[in-house]
């Protein structure tokens, strides 16, 4: 895809470039080096926002590491002297946890993005598996992070995720005692974690390395999901994207700084200020935002084991897509009933997440009828399954496209004319 | 190495290859090992494995929760009626039948480790729809005799060893 080639004016960048050629790839992944389609809309700053939280995150974490203890009977109190002694302490620690959070607020739209114009679809598949390897890896990696604080939701949230490992038949019991080092979650478990949790986003940036190199070889999908036919189709990466890219990332750092700065804690619960107690679980515990749909179809199946093989099944059916969706055209654009079925996915994630957050015995109020969550986190779970097993391979191979246009230059053109 | 030849597809080289690459994967598995057993229980982490509790203060229908192995363990002085209604149970339409007679060595002493079955929560005492133990995060419910009777969990509470050293001391573990 690269067409230009790096030429260094400079003599001296030229010589240490021709031994190295660390500019040229540079110059060939995000500069003028690397063309894309030029119809990318909004929904592609995603990726370069997922990388940006991803440094933010290593970055405030590696500081905070330098002033956090890995014990039981310190790790609270290490956190508190993180916000009341150390220089910026809070800012840090408030930047690093709510960066957790709108890590994975961008991370769910660039997936959303995929699934709506059909990134995965081939020649994309690798990019679209690597890019699920990240999400578990942030998953594990953003758990292990919670339990650090040892607060209440911190140890029992810790109990009750790697409890879900006991539901395996026969060795299930072994594992868990494995995992904590002990009988229960533990000063063992503890360290691990924070061992851990300094470990994986090294291993993140490796499979992000990973996940960019798998899109450089085909190029970015578009909003059109057609392929590009030649050079009118595309625009060099920089300076037209590295400037957008560069603009979405102030609308997100305003976002960004408002939940630092004004609701640091909207998004934590009350209940991991208060230190772990292992004898007393609190009344209601939820895991943090961004588990929520899952932790609602863990609790919808009422069978342990069941619930625990809907729970990572709902996230490992990801990587089906690309062999689930049939239909001839990648881009939901041009696939009416299939991208309004679309939403109603989306809807019914959110639905779960609302599930997940209240008491099974929650009763919601419905125009007057009275459901309690737990009836309508079956529904919800229900639909989730049905989505992918059923509707994408059928809706997919049954709905007729609209007709395709006929290059990315055509409809760039016709759209420009068509507003003047 | 004359009955091996090239001609029947076996060499030398292979057995050579097929034997080295065996020693090599035994090798990798044994250094591999200590990297994986390190995160079992250590040896101080197994050392503390019983507790010894004095009984005498717990009137009947009080309850005690202590500590043994990092873990709530529910020592509950039971009343009358609720062994009354843990025996009444009818043992075949349980989850996991057990009678009370195997699940309290003295009626009087209901001792059981405090961990929910499901996803081990500690379980709030003398609530839920059968009078015993309520588990807050996904709704189990157990009787007077820890047995669950409704929700998720699977298994009753577990009953830990112990014994009773005389009649005010027992020993768990």
């Amino acid at each position: 895809m690269a067409s230009s080639t790096y030429e260094p004016k400079n003599r001296f960048i030229k010589a240490v470039n021709q031994q190295l050629p660390i500019l040229s790839l540079i110059h060939g992944a995000v500069g003028a080096g690397y063309r894309a389609p030029k119809n990318l809309n909004y929904w592609w700053n995603f990726g370069s926002l997922a990388g940006v939280c991803l440094v933010v995150q290593i970055i405030t974490g590696i500081v905070l590491a330098m002033h956090y203890t890995p014990h039981t009977s310190l790790a609270f109190a290490s956190v508190e002297h993180i916000m009341r002694d150390v220089n910026y302490g809070w800012l840090l620690r408030y930047i690093h946890a709510n960066g957790a959070s709108m890590f994975f607020i961008v991370v769910y739209v660039h997936i959303f993005r995929g699934l709506f114009f059909g990134s995965y679809r081939n020649p994309r598949e690798v990019l679209w598996f690597l890019g699920v390897i990240i999400y578990l890896l942030m998953m594990a990696t953003g758990f292990m992070g919670y339990v650090l604080p040892w607060g209440q939701m911190s140890f029992w949230g810790a109990t009750v995720i790697t409890n879900l490992f006991s539901a395996i038949p026969v060795v299930g019991d072994s594992i868990v005692a494995w995992l904590w080092g002990g009988f229960s979650v533990d000063n063992p478990t503890l360290n691990r974690f924070f061992s851990l949790h300094y470990l994986l986003p090294f291993v993140i940036v490796g499979v992000v390395i990973l996940h960019i190199w798998a899109l450089h070889i085909p190029g970015s999908n578009n909003p059109l999901g057609i392929d590009v036919k030649g050079p009118q189709d595309q625009v060099p990466f920089h300076p037209y994207y590295t400037a957008k890219d560069a603009f979405g990332i102030g609308v997100f750092l305003l976002l960004f700084a408002f939940f630092v700065f004004y609701a640091p804690n909207y998004l934590g619960h009350p209940d991991n200020y208060t230190e772990a107690n292992p004898m007393v679980t609190p009344p209601h515990i939820v895991p943090e935002w961004y588990y929520l749909p899952f932790y609602a179809i863990l609790r919808a199946i009422p069978d342990k084991l069941g619930g625990v093989i809907a729970m990572f099944s709902a996230i490992l059916i990801l990587f089906a897509m690309p062999w689930l969706d049939g239909s001839p055209a990648r881009s939901a654009r041009f696939r009416p009933i299939y991208r309004m079925l679309l939403w109603v996915f989306v809807a019914d994630t959110f639905l779960l997440g609302y599930v997940g957050a209240h008491a099974p015995d929650y009763i919601v109020h419905i125009g007057g009828v009275e459901i309690p969550c737990l009836i309508l986190g079956q529904a919800a779970t229900a639909f989730y399954f049905l989505f992918f097993l059923v509707i994408v391979p059928v809706v997919s191979r049954w709905e007729t496209p609209l007709p395709l246009p006929k290059s990315i230059n055509e409809a760039v053109l016709k759209k420009s004319a068509a507003k003047a | 190495m004359a009955t091996h030849t090239e001609a029947d597809g076996v060499t030398r080289r292979d057995f050579l290859y097929v034997a080295g690459g065996a020693f090599a994967a035994v090798g990798a598995a044994a250094a591999a090992w200590p990297l994986i057993d390190q995160m079992n229980p250590s040896a101080d982490v197994l050392a503390l494995s019983s507790t010894e509790v004095d009984l005498s203060n717990i009137e009947v229908g009080q309850s005690i929760t202590v500590m043994w192995r990092g873990k709530p363990v529910f020592i509950r002085h039971r009343t009358e009626e609720e062994i009354a209604e843990a025996a009444a149970v009818n043992v075949a339409s349980l989850p996991d039948p057990q009678t009370d007679a195997e699940r309290a060595v003295r009626p009087e002493w209901l001792i059981m480790v405090g961990v929910c079955t499901h996803l081990g929560c500690v379980p709030l005492g003398q609530r839920g729809d059968y009078n015993g133990w309520f588990c807050p995060c996904h709704g189990s419910h157990y009787d007077t005799s820890g047995r669950i009777r409704k929700g998720p969990a699977p298994l009753n509470l577990a009953i830990p060893t112990y014994e009773f050293l005389n009649d005010t001391t027992v020993k768990i573990g």
